[in-house]
């Protein structure tokens, strides 16, 4: 059964709350956090970016559950802040595990979905046997236009996920994806910050999608919320995950492990695998987890996944790598002025 | 660097692959080829450091190349790996948390980067691990 391996996650240390973003912009700091029900958000070091976020989820996953480096067939690494417009961060990522030459490598792009979408093409290679293990990732360092809405919540980190079909951790029951043409977040090639249809990304965006991709879910398994133990879905803010749970008949309860946009921000292609991952972590075998990503543009894809008696055997060790929890935890806390020089946003003279 | 010296040192850059002699034991980081305890009795083969060590000696940078500027100051330090190899790298931490003897582990870091349109080097720089 083709399923996950293995997984990894990595958070950069640095965190900015959202009063010390709202102070900058004059902007009402208690409207802000609970409105988008966000207090702090993930910075990267200064010499960290979308391929060092990438690497060390992959090496944690790895640390986790050995692997052949040479079994590792595909790697698809999914950003919307890759480090070249033009060299894929998945070649990099492969270097750095020892899994090149003989694979397979591309790097994607779908909003915050890039990741789920890698992680459903390397089922398909997997389990049509081309390959013995492929790993997808999603990281970001992603960007939010200073003052804009999307700078509160534009956070920096990533989650690799190991999958193939020898004795998993957690089988991947089914997944199914729900996509249109819809214009409500984008960036065009050369520009520095994405934009976005204001208003309009939640109900023809977000929810439209994310409630496609998951009420198909239900249908074809034949399964209602209540047959799951844990939900987790995209989180560009606490809000929109709790509503779309609840339109859904998820409960907090099934969603609460998952929700670590909280303390975390927004981490794009990161967002709903960040999620699972945090969720896996406190998952046990048995365990019934619900996920639907959301990538504007724009498209969800749901995954039904079910936890195997191999996440509590000695074949995997989830303690050889830090948990989302233990990331989260010691923070460094840095003002504007840090953040924008962690950032880039600063510039400098030549 | 050029982008050809560069790419010839990623394997020792990214996954810290030095050499061991396997005649005497004794690690190398850079890597060589040679060893010079036993000569041509040295059977040397690849060897990828697990990327535990402490610091020996460390010197603080504050007055870097514009490629560094940036990241002003920050800690240069050798390190000893475990297996017994020294090399020469940063450690990401700030000046204050520096000390000799700390335990510390690699991590995969941009390195430098070639102005804003040339090739962005990433390699293994060090984190507090105590
Ligand atoms: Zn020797």
């Amino acid at each position: 059964m083709v399923g996950i391996y293995s997984y990894g996650v990595y958070i950069p240390r640095f965190r900015i709350k959202i009063p010390e973003i709202a102070r900058v912009w004059g902007a009402n700091a208690d409207d802000l956090t609970k409105g988008l029900g966000v207090f702090e958000k993930s910075v990267p070091d200064l010499d960290e970016d979308t391929a060092t976020i990438a690497v060390e989820a992959a090496r944690s996953a790895m640390r986790r559950r050995s692997v052949d480096p040479e079994k590792i067939g595909a790697i698809y690494v999914g950003s919307e802040s890759h480090p070249y417009a033009v060299k894929p961060t998945a070649c990099t990522v492969g270097e750095a595990i020892g899994a090149t030459p003989h694979m397979t490598a591309a790097d994607y792009e779908f909003a915050c979905k890039a990741g789920t979408a890698g992680i459903q093409t390397c089922m398909g290679l997997a389990k049509s046997g081309m390959v013995p293990y492929g790993i997808a990732v999603g990281a970001d360092v992603a960007q939010g236009a200073p003052g804009d809405a999307l700078e509160y919540t534009a956070a920096a980190g990533g989650a690799a996920f190991v999958i193939g079909n020898d004795d998993p951790i957690a089988v991947i029951n089914h997944t199914c994806s729900f996509t249109t043409d819809t214009p409500d977040f984008w960036r065009r090639e050369g520009q520095n910050f994405p934009r976005h249809g204001g208003r309009f990304t939640g109900d023809p965006g977000y929810f439209k999608h994310v409630q496609g991709a998951a009420r198909m879910m239900l249908e074809q398994m034949g399964k209602t919320p209540s047959d799951y133990d844990y939900a987790v879905f995209h989180q560009p803010n606490a809000k929109f995950p709790q509503r779309v749970a609840k339109m859904l008949g998820f409960s907090a309860d099934q969603i609460r492990p998952g929700l670590v946009v909280p303390r975390l921000g927004n981490t794009y292609s990161g967002s709903s695998m960040v999620g699972l991952a945090a969720t896996l972590d406190v998952a046990e075998p048995g365990s019934r987890i619900f996920v639907t990503s959301f990538g504007s543009g724009a498209g969800s894809d749901a995954f039904d996944i079910e936890v195997t008696d191999a996440i509590a055997s000695g074949a995997f060790d989830r303690s050889a790598a830090p948990t989302v929890e233990q990331l989260l935890a010691n923070p460094i806390y840095v003002d504007y002025a840090l953040y924008a020089k962690h950032k880039g946003k600063i510039v400098m003279q030549r | 660097m050029s982008v050809s010296r560069f790419w010839r040192k990623i394997p020792q850059r990214y996954n810290l692959i030095g050499t061991q002699c396997t005649t005497c034991g004794r690690y190398f980081f850079p890597p060589r080829s040679f060893c010079p305890e036993c000569r041509r009795d040295g059977e040397i083969v690849d060897y990828q450091f697990k990327g535990d060590g402490e610091i020996v000696t460390y010197t603080v940078i504050r007055s870097a190349s514009d490629q560094f500027e940036n990241t002003t100051p920050y800690v240069l330090a050798i390190v000893r790996l475990d297996e017994g190899a020294d090399l020469t790298a940063q450690v990401v931490c700030t000046p204050e948390e520096a000390r000799i003897g700390m335990r510390v582990r690699s991590v995969f870091r941009r390195i430098a980067a070639d102005g804003e349109s040339g090739v962005i080097h990433y390699g293994t720089k060090f984190v507090p691990a105590e």
